[in-house]
């Protein structure tokens, strides 16, 4: 039993199978939470890092640098231990799923922010200095000028970590959240049955990246619709 | 002709090692209509963007409206201007850009009032009024709802000069405005043009290829070769008797070519 559900063990593999899809459904409930939290994360923070890399002062840039390396030069379920084990410590205490989200939002923010960067500097130096000529603020230049030409630059290419991320929830059930695949491994372990659990999943996974790979190009369509040359 | 409103003095310009522009020594006064000509790479887009604070000096001073662009003065020394001074010298100049650098994710309107709200901290209504009478100017009333993307390069150049106008500017400059047009476009931007330079109180320094405008409209005309001034004088004199062998050149060249 698991999430108050039974299985059904009894009446063939399709039984079976009908039996489970709940739970998996349930399964796949925490994954697209953890998914869309972490992906939520990591544009935030992904942002912060692009900005402080790409800051005028060394004494900001240059750490951002090493902080953002040290990341993506990392393993996400490196991070993921560290912060499961190692903030409790020190008197911090997350729930098991928000740790594991924390760690593939500050996972993903590094590569994010790379992504940012590069949608940055894509846009048009002319732009900078028109708004410079205007006497417009660096701020304002940043958030009004350059970040509306960058974003929808970057829709595929973030919306392409989106998928990524959801494929690297299962990682979370080391720290024993129970997502979609782990949710399948529990069922295996007491029915011995792992291939119709397994398979299933798979079969969920399939469709949901096709999902989310058709909707992240809808975006990619319908978004730069106002003029904004895209190379 | 003591109180110019440009000026500059030895000014030195080098990317590197490589020097752009060496101790130019450049006027130009209030109201004054100046033309620069010259061949590819001799610093006129240098001149323009030192101007428009776009790029910083390496010696000389660069004096606009008597105050120093790139200086500041403090306890009667001269030390690098900080970005608040460059922020005060800046709104005394507009910029015309060759690639227009409109904005392409705004409305005309928008590009027209963002800098007016933003900068000045005109009302809504007040920006609106402004940009309105400088569409009125260019020609573009009808065009204001539309995005940059949707004109024709003429008619975004007109809203660039439209764009650096609504700042109030006292001093324009024009980088090549009408180099990236199609030929047949170029008519509507220099008419934009000319009827600014009737403006008597505008200060206005342009570069350009188009030495037919040229001759009308400015009142002096210098010709730059390797980030120096060869030569200048009145339309007349620079055009029909250029004295220098290199201008005579360069006039030929472009005049044929
Ligand atoms: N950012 C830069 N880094 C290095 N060299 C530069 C840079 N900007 C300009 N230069 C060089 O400085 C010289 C003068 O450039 P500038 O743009 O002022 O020439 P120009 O007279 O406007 O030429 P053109 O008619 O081609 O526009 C050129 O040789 C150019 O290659
Ligand atoms: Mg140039």
């Amino acid at each position: 039993m698991l999430y108050g559900f039974t299985w059904d063990t009894g009446h063939g593999e399709l039984a079976f199978a009908i039996s489970i899809l709940p739970i998996l459904l349930m399964g796949l409930i925490t994954t697209l939470e953890a998914a869309f939290l972490g992906f939520f994360v990591a544009c935030v923070l992904g942002m912060g890092f692009a900005v402080l890399r790409g800051a005028r002062s060394r004494l900001v840039a240059w750490p951002t640098a090493v902080v953002i390396e040290f990341i993506r030069d990392t393993p996400l379920i490196a991070q993921l231990f560290f912060l499961y084990y190692v903030l409790p410590d020190y008197g911090i205490l997350f729930p098991a799923f928000l740790t594991g989200t924390l760690a593939l939002g500050i996972q993903y923010s590094a590569y994010m922010s790379e992504v940012y960067r590069a949608g940055i500097q894509a846009v048009d130096r002319g732009q900078r200095e028109a708004a410079k000529s205007l006497d417009l603020p660096p701020a304002r230049t940043f958030t009004h000028v350059i970040l509306p030409q960058a974003i929808p630059r970057v829709i595929p290419a973030l919306g392409n970590y989106l998928v990524s991320i959801m494929k690297d929830v299962p990682v979370l059930s080391v720290v024993t959240v129970i997502e979609m695949l782990n949710a399948a491994k529990i069922i295996g372990d007491q029915t011995f049955d792992y291939l119709v659990p397994l398979s299933m999943v798979g079969g969920i996974y399939l469709i949901l990246t096709i999902v989310a790979s058709a909707l992240v190009r809808l975006v990619d369509v319908k978004l730069p619709k106002r003029g904004i040359s895209l190379r | 002709m003591s109180d110019p409103i440009i000026a500059f003095d030895k000014v030195k310009k080098a990317y590197g090692h490589f020097t752009v522009i060496n101790e130019l020594n450049f006027e130009v006064q209030r109201g004054e209509k100046v033309t620069i000509i010259g061949p590819s790479g001799s610093g006129k887009s240098t001149v323009l963007r030192i101007l428009m604070t776009l790029e910083g000096i390496n010696g000389g001073v660069v004096y606009v409206g008597g105050e120093p662009l790139w200086h500041e003065r403090l306890n009667g020394s001269m030390v690098p201007a900080s970005e608040r001074h460059l922020r005060k010298m800046r709104t005394q100049l507009g910029m015309v850009f060759q690639q227009f650098n409109l904005f392409p994710h705004m409305s005309v309107l928008r590009n027209l009032t963002e800098a007016p709200r933003v900068v000045l901290g005109l009302s809504k209504e007040k920006a609106r009024q402004r940009a309105e009478e400088l569409l009125e100017l260019v020609g573009l009333v009808d065009q204001a709802h539309k995005f940059p993307g949707q004109l024709s390069g003429g008619q975004q150049q007109r809203v660039g000069i439209a764009r650096a106008l609504a700042m109030r500017p006292k001093i324009m400059l024009f980088d090549e405005p009408t180099s990236a047009l199609d030929p047949e476009l170029v008519g509507e931007v220099l008419n934009v043009i000319r009827k600014l330079a009737a403006e008597h109180d505008l200060t206005m320094v342009m570069v350009t290829h188009e030495m037919r405008f040229a001759r009308e409209i400015s009142d002096r005309v210098c010709f730059f070769d390797k980030g120096r001034i060869h030569e200048q004088g009145t339309p007349e004199q620079l055009f029909s008797q250029p004295k220098e062998q290199r201008t005579r050149e360069f006039l030929k060249a472009v005049l044929n070519g």
